[in-house]
């Protein structure tokens, strides 16, 4: 009877350890193990100011990928390694631009869908994108009257 | 002057000392490990003892340090208006930080003094002799339970501790601050990778071996009597609590 | 049985065995007596493999236990049971834990036999009804009980003991020592007791030694020793008599 009582009371606690962190693991980390794989597509940016690994591809606000790698290539862009969930299919003519939430908040990727019938597959080039707006360039060419 | 040199040579000595047979223990353990028989009712003893009976405590903590992290954040994020990042704060400082520093800490000073008393007190009243001359492996019996139990509770306390810290923090930011309660988990998630679990699951697996190790090796190295018990009992708190910071300073370097 | 040849011990500086020379016949109980600190413990701690000699060997058997390691030592050190100064019970368990623990430890005997066992080690010390009980609640003479109940539990053939009458009450003391010479008939093992309860130490040992400065310096039994003319000796005896200010150094 004591030695049930002992496994029993460790029982529950390795039980609630696991479940604390499973928790953590699952909502938190984002280990999916329902996950219906995602594919690769790739962007280049003139300038990606602000995009690091792992953050965030959006369309309509909503995340629907994140940024899996960032290289620079022989003409000097940066190209995007950007992961998007297999459920969803990007259209060939869509258009990758670098956003900014807030004025002082978070860079992300957003993608403006086309119109195509074609559909980008796995290890494809987003061709349309734009860059990163850069505010201090923005404001001089505010000054000095070129917009 | 000759005597500071004898001084420092002898304190410099005694640390090599110390400090070779910290390892030997270690090694000795490492062995112990290898070789059956396995005590297995004793290692639940230890996880019970360990795990049950710290839980209350990590609660306690973790509740508390959650709160005030939510409270602390939100003062400093209203300054710039970036309190839509507090879940992440909180997650983020429970989750690499204070999750694991701080549940060492406390099950430092809950369970490792209680096993460095008890083993302490197990030589000096020679019960680990005992053992030995029934031919029973004292280290086995009861050292290596604890390495153990503390190996395998470090972990899952610590994950405990940050859940309900992040619960903790979810209540004052959500029913005190004002901050929805969408933003607050949602900002969550979208931070915390898993690479931050990773981090906090690392240091506390290292904090249960060191505790463990720290504290097992004083109590089975007491001197004579009450007052060697006692002693070892204070050196092995300070000396983990100190360790705990340290390693928490170096691993967090190495893995930035 | 037992042979102790040239041992030498220090701690440090201080030499406490110098040379002790002995031989423990078998079958009878054999008494070492001497100063605190004047390296009894030291000696017996010798025998059972817990300290290591600097110079010298202990035949068992034939068999010297200081080059012995491992599982060879522990297949010597399961034929001997030890009675440590204060029990060393394990005060985690019950007595009936305590008793039954070397067989539970060390034999893959059935549940039942175990209980007879134990219930049989227990009676012999004269502890019926005890067995669920914790250390911390008995006292210094039963506890002595209990740990000579579990020296006694796997049926060794050498049984050492060290001071077990310290710390008890001359009524006690001559109750544990009545114990130890019925349960040395009955089991027959070979004693080995480490005591300074003297007179009393001589009425149930066959053979006596003084351990005095880390030798033995004279050896008999204990009529010879009582009428020895050994100046050490005498002073020996008759200053603990005298109730004498015989302690030096640490126990």
């Amino acid at each position: 009877m004591k030695r049930e009582n002992l496994e029993i009371a460790v029982g529950i606690f390795v039980f609630i350890g696991i479940i604390a962190l499973g928790y953590l693991s699952f909502k938190l980390g984002k280990v999916n193990l329902f996950s219906t794989g995602a594919y690769t597509l790739y962007a280049e940016f003139d300038k990606v100011g602000g995009i690091k690994k792992g953050s965030i591809v959006e369309i309509a606000g909503v995340p629907v990928g994140s940024v899996e790698k960032i290289e620079i290539n022989e003409k000097y862009h940066a190209v995007v390694s950007i992961k998007i969930d297999s459920s969803i299919k990007i259209p060939e003519d869509s258009i990758a631009s670098v956003r900014t939430k807030g004025l002082i908040g978070e860079k992300y990727i957003q993608i403006t869908p086309g119109g195509s019938e074609q559909f980008l597959s796995k290890g494809d080039k987003i061709r349309e994108t734009e860059s990163s707006i850069d505010i201090e360039e923005v404001l001089s060419k505010y000054v000095f009257g070129k917009i | 002057m000759k005597s500071i040199f004898r001084y420092l040579g002898i304190n410099v000595l005694n640390l090599f000392v110390f400090l070779g047979k910290m390892f030997l223990f270690l090694t000795e353990i490492f062995y112990c490990l290898l070789i059956p028989p396995f005590r297995f009712k004793n290692l639940l003893r230890q996880i019970r003892f360990f795990g049950n009976k710290s839980m209350i405590v990590v609660v306690f903590t973790g509740a508390f340090s959650g709160m005030v992290l939510a409270l602390q954040g939100f003062y400093a994020l209203n300054k710039f208006g970036a309190e839509a990042l507090l879940g992440p704060v909180v997650a983020l400082s429970l989750i690499r930080e204070l999750g694991p520093v701080l549940c060492a800490l406390m099950v430092t000073g809950r369970a490792g003094s209680a096993i460095t008393a008890e083993i302490g007190i197990m030589k000096i009243t020679e019960q680990l002799d005992a053992l030995t001359v029934m031919a029973v492996n004292p280290m086995k019996y009861v050292v290596v339970p604890n390495i153990l139990a503390g190996v395998i509770t470090f972990p899952l306390l610590t994950a405990i501790f940050d859940v309900i810290g992040i619960y903790g923090g979810y209540l004052v930011s959500v029913h005190a601050l004002g901050l929805s309660e969408g933003t607050y988990f949602a900002q969550m998630e979208l931070y915390v990778d898993m690479e931050d679990i990773r981090i906090g699951l690392y240091k506390a697996l290292s904090f249960g071996l060191l505790v463990s190790w720290i504290c097992t090796f004083m109590g089975y190295n007491a001197g004579y009597g009450a007052r060697g018990v006692s002693k070892a009992t204070t050196n092995a708190v300070v000396l983990s609590s100190v360790v705990i910071l340290l390693w928490d300073y170096m691993l967090g370097a190495f893995l930035l | 049985m037992i042979e102790i040849k040239n041992l030498y011990k220090s701690f440090g500086k201080q030499e406490v065995l110098r040379g002790v020379n002995l031989v423990i016949q078998e079958g009878q109980v054999t008494a070492i007596i001497g100063r605190s600190g004047g390296g009894k413990s030291v000696l017996l701690k010798h025998i059972v493999g817990l300290l290591k000699p600097d110079r010298g060997s202990i035949f068992i058997k034939g068999e010297d236990i200081t080059k012995l390691k491992g599982n060879k030592l522990d297949q010597i050190r399961s034929q001997i049971g030890v009675v440590f100064q204060g029990g060393a019970l394990f005060d985690s368990m019950t007595v009936y834990e305590n008793v039954a623990f070397p067989l539970r430890e060390k034999t893959k005997l059935d549940k039942n036999v175990i209980h007879e066992a134990v219930l049989k080690s227990l009676h012999d010390v004269g502890l019926d009804g005890m067995e669920y009980k914790y250390p911390a609640e008995l006292s210094g003479g039963m506890r002595k009980r209990v740990a000579l109940a579990r020296a006694l539990i796997g049926k060794p053939k050498i049984i050492l003991f060290d001071e077990p009458t310290t710390g008890l009450d001359p009524i006690l003391v001559r109750s544990i020592h009545k114990l130890i010479k019925n349960t040395q008939k009955q089991y027959g093992f070979t004693g080995l007791i480490i005591s300074h309860e003297i007179p009393e130490i001589f009425e149930i040992s066959d053979t006596v030694a003084l351990l005095h400065e880390g030798t033995i310096i004279e050896v008999g039994t204990p009529q010879e020793i009582q009428e020895s003319d050994n100046i050490i000796v005498k002073k020996f005896i008759k200053g603990i008599e005298q109730g004498g200010n015989n302690e030096t150094g640490k126990s």
